[in-house]
């Protein structure tokens, strides 16, 4: 591994760059809709562009356009390296290696099917059963789960000084991180061994239990055998994936990892934000930063700005006909009309920004850093803007 | 294509942070005040509908927050039982806390069952005609797809059974389109408009349920008309900025950059409005609302939002 630069004394709470050259694994987390895919992108690419080393952002599903920027665009699992020419047609010349890859569920999923198989025989059953195909495509909770898993399949191959990796939206704010649990406890189950038992042995007579009873009026025969297949053929990998399991999470319980919650400053995401933070902080992990994304600039909070914002409204007319012969425009109602308008747009955009300032100081959090990046005009479409946006991350 | 209120089950979703449940609430509050007798659930139990309607937290049974609306959230081992209590009449129901732990576990591992506890819950109060309007505060696009799929998908799953009878009724509510929509809420920006295209796609292709409307959520006004910019642009002028600082009083350079933000921002949204209105069917339509600059939240803002609604509904 080529040796991390280490960081400057001087950024402290308002940048991710402390934070980024001290762990091994970054987990961008949040609510949906603030931009967690773009900053985690933009944090590793700062990464290496400033840290040096190699540098990996394991996204779930960028943007089209963020994709083509990496140069992700077609690619699946596999890591590519996103080319120095993309740095350059930034003006920037990087100090590390930046790598992109983007999670396919299904792929990585039958990956793992044929890490554990005991046999061939076993793997191409699986792989053919019809409620693994269902789990493995469709079910959501096996979206957190196989994230997590392919971090540290990723991870204990060691080829990168730095993962930054994405959370896909879940549906509960804390599924992904109890995703590794859950599928230990899931095939620990002594439930499950109970629900195959007569699968296995033809001389239990199942009929006579009541939770058969119950079960085959709802479910029918036939699926519930389907399940004790799925069930028994998964049972070989049994070990192999409790193992697994437990060492995703010690992975994500280690010094080596933080956490980052990002979040805009809106009220819904905000609260669910907090809610992050503190799960996560109650699970004993270690909560890196809060980014607090889409942040209105400060100069919609100047209050000369809006003395001027109201005069502009209030005295529309008069200021009309002062300044219309010196823009050379005859028609002073077009003036009058631009000048109210341009003035309460100022106010409204004030409301907002001072609501947002508002909650930021009512932010509690125990977040080595609160990094807040402000509102861009566009959305991130090329290298440039995603290293404006990184700019942003290091505090600039 | 039917409207939105003279449907009896609307799913409202949307990419995460688009304001999805309060569009659902807004809808299902304009729809009560209209004289339907309404039921709004929220499927995602955040407790976020509570807060917006500034009523008491909500519960699997539903509880009326306002005149003529209902508020519940879902809870699927409380829909099991339910489920288990109006059909079965079994012994065994008595015990059914270990009961519901297996099914629970099944339900883990067979993809759908939890989803068909949810949607049979809402298609039951459907059918049982409890109400008026069931307006659901639906999962995510990322999840959707898979709850209203679920009848389906355990129909082709299982063969035989209770179940496989119960998913038939089921359908043939969701097929439904004078019965049964999806509304999805969107944001006039890149990601929630790209997300609601293959949502859009995807719901054609593997759901049976009819694509009601699309919703425009936090539209920005339009600041100016083309010439009116072009003053704008004069007012810009270094030029003009002595003569403008003298009459403001002050620097106007905050102001003119705030209004310079507000036109880009707008006509970058245009841009991805233009995108999602060419990828839709032209039948579907599509609901504007309009972006609130208001500090405040909660009932209020959902009163707004409605009002917005019905005009956008034609009411």
């Amino acid at each position: 591994m080529a040796p991390r630069r280490a960081p400057e004394a001087t950024a402290g709470r308002g940048s991710l760059e402390n934070l980024l050259a001290s762990r091994e694994i970054i987990v961008a987390c949040g609510p949906g809709g603030v931009g967690k895919t773009t900053t985690a992108a933009a944090a590793a690419a700062m990464a290496a562009a400033r840290g040096g080393g190699k540098v990996l952002v394991l996204t779930i599903d960028p943007a089209r356009r963020l994709a083509n920027a990496l140069g992700l665009e077609g690619i699946g699992n596999t890591e590519r390296r996103v080319p120095d020419s993309a740095f350059a047609s930034a003006g920037i010349k990087p100090r590390g290696q930046l790598f992109a890859a983007m999670l396919d569920t299904k792929e990585s999923w039958d990956d793992l099917i044929r890490h554990h198989a005991p046999d061939d025989r076993t793997r191409d059953e699986i792989l053919a059963n019809p409620l693994y195909r269902n789990i493995s495509g469709r079910f959501v909770q096996s979206h957190d789960y196989i994230a997590m898993e392919r971090l540290f399949e990723i991870h204990s191959e060691g080829i990168y000084d730095l993962i930054v990796v994405d959370t896909p939206p879940t549906r509960n704010a804390l599924d992904f991180l109890d995703a590794p649990e859950r599928m230990a406890e899931f095939f620990s189950s002594r439930l499950l061994r109970w629900l195959i038992v007569p699968y296995r042995s033809r001389l239990v007579n199942f009929a006579s239990k009541p939770f058969y009873q119950v079960a085959d009026r709802i479910l029918g025969t036939q699926f519930l055998a389907d399940i004790a297949e799925f069930f028994i053929l998964f049972q070989s990998m049994y070990d192999g994936f409790i193992e697994r399991a437990r060492a995703v999470q010690r992975l994500l319980a280690d010094r080596r990892t933080s956490f980052i919650v990002v979040s805009t400053l809106e009220t819904v995401p905000l609260r669910e934000a907090e809610f992050f933070a503190q799960a996560i902080t109650e699970r004993k992990l270690h909560l890196g930063s809060i980014v607090l994304n889409k942040v209105l600039p400060d100069y919609l909070r100047d209050p000369a700005g809006a003395a001027v914002a109201e005069r502009l409204r209030d005295r529309a007319q008069e200021i009309a006909e002062a300044v219309a012969p010196t823009i050379g425009v005859p028609d002073t109602a077009q003036v009058r009309r631009v000048l109210a308008e341009v003035g309460q747009n100022y106010m409204d955009y004030r409301l907002v920004a001072q609501s947002e300032a508002e909650k930021r100081t009512e932010l509690f959090t125990t977040a080595e850093a609160v990094v807040s990046v402000p509102y861009f005009e566009t959305d991130v479409h090329d290298f440039a803007g995603l290293m404006r946006l990184g700019a942003g991350l290091w505090g600039e | 294509m039917v409207g939105l209120l003279d449907r009896r089950l609307v799913f409202v979703t949307g990419k995460g942070g688009v304001g999805k449940t309060t569009v659902a609430a807004a809808l299902a509050l304009f729809a009560s005040e209209h004289g339907r007798r309404t039921l709004l659930c929220e499927v995602d139990a955040k407790g976020d509908v509570a807060s917006f309607l500034e009523s008491k937290p909500t519960s699997f049974t539903a509880g009326e927050v306002l005149p003529n609306l209902w508020a519940m959230s879902m809870d699927t081992e409380a829909s099991l039982r339910e489920y288990l209590r109006l059909n079965l009449r079994i012994p065994v129901v008595g015990r059914i806390g270990p009961l519901a732990k297996a099914f629970d576990f099944v339900a883990t591992a067979a993809p759908g069952v939890r989803e068909i506890l949810t949607v049979g819950k809402l298609c039951f109060e459907v059918r049982e005609r409890h109400y008026d309007l069931v307006v659901v505060d639906a999962p995510a696009t990322g999840h959707i797809i898979g709850q209203l799929a679920a009848p389906q998908a355990i129909n082709e799953l299982v063969k035989v059974g209770l179940i496989r009878s119960q998913t038939d009724w089921m359908l043939d509510i969701l097929s439904d389109p004078l019965q049964t929509g999806v509304a999805i809420v969107t944001t006039p920006e890149e990601m929630p408009v790209n997300e609601t295209i293959e949502l859009v796609d995807r719901i054609g292709k593997e759901t049976t349920v009819e694509l009601a409307s699309v919703i425009v959520n936090r539209v920005l006004p339009e600041l100016f008309g083309r010439s009116e910019e072009e003053v704008f642009d004069k007012l810009c002028a270094d030029s003009a900025t002595s003569e403008l600082t003298r009459l403001a009083g002050a620097d106007p350079g905050p102001v003119l950059t705030a209004a310079r933000l507000a036109v880009t921002l707008r006509r970058t949204n245009a841009g991805h409005l233009e995108r999602l209105r060419t990828a839709l069917d032209p039948a579907v339509p599509m609901l504007y609302l309009p972006f609130l600059f208001a500090r405040y939240h909660g009932l209020r803002s959902i009163r707004q939002v409605a009002r917005s609604l019905g005009e956008e509904l034609g009411f």
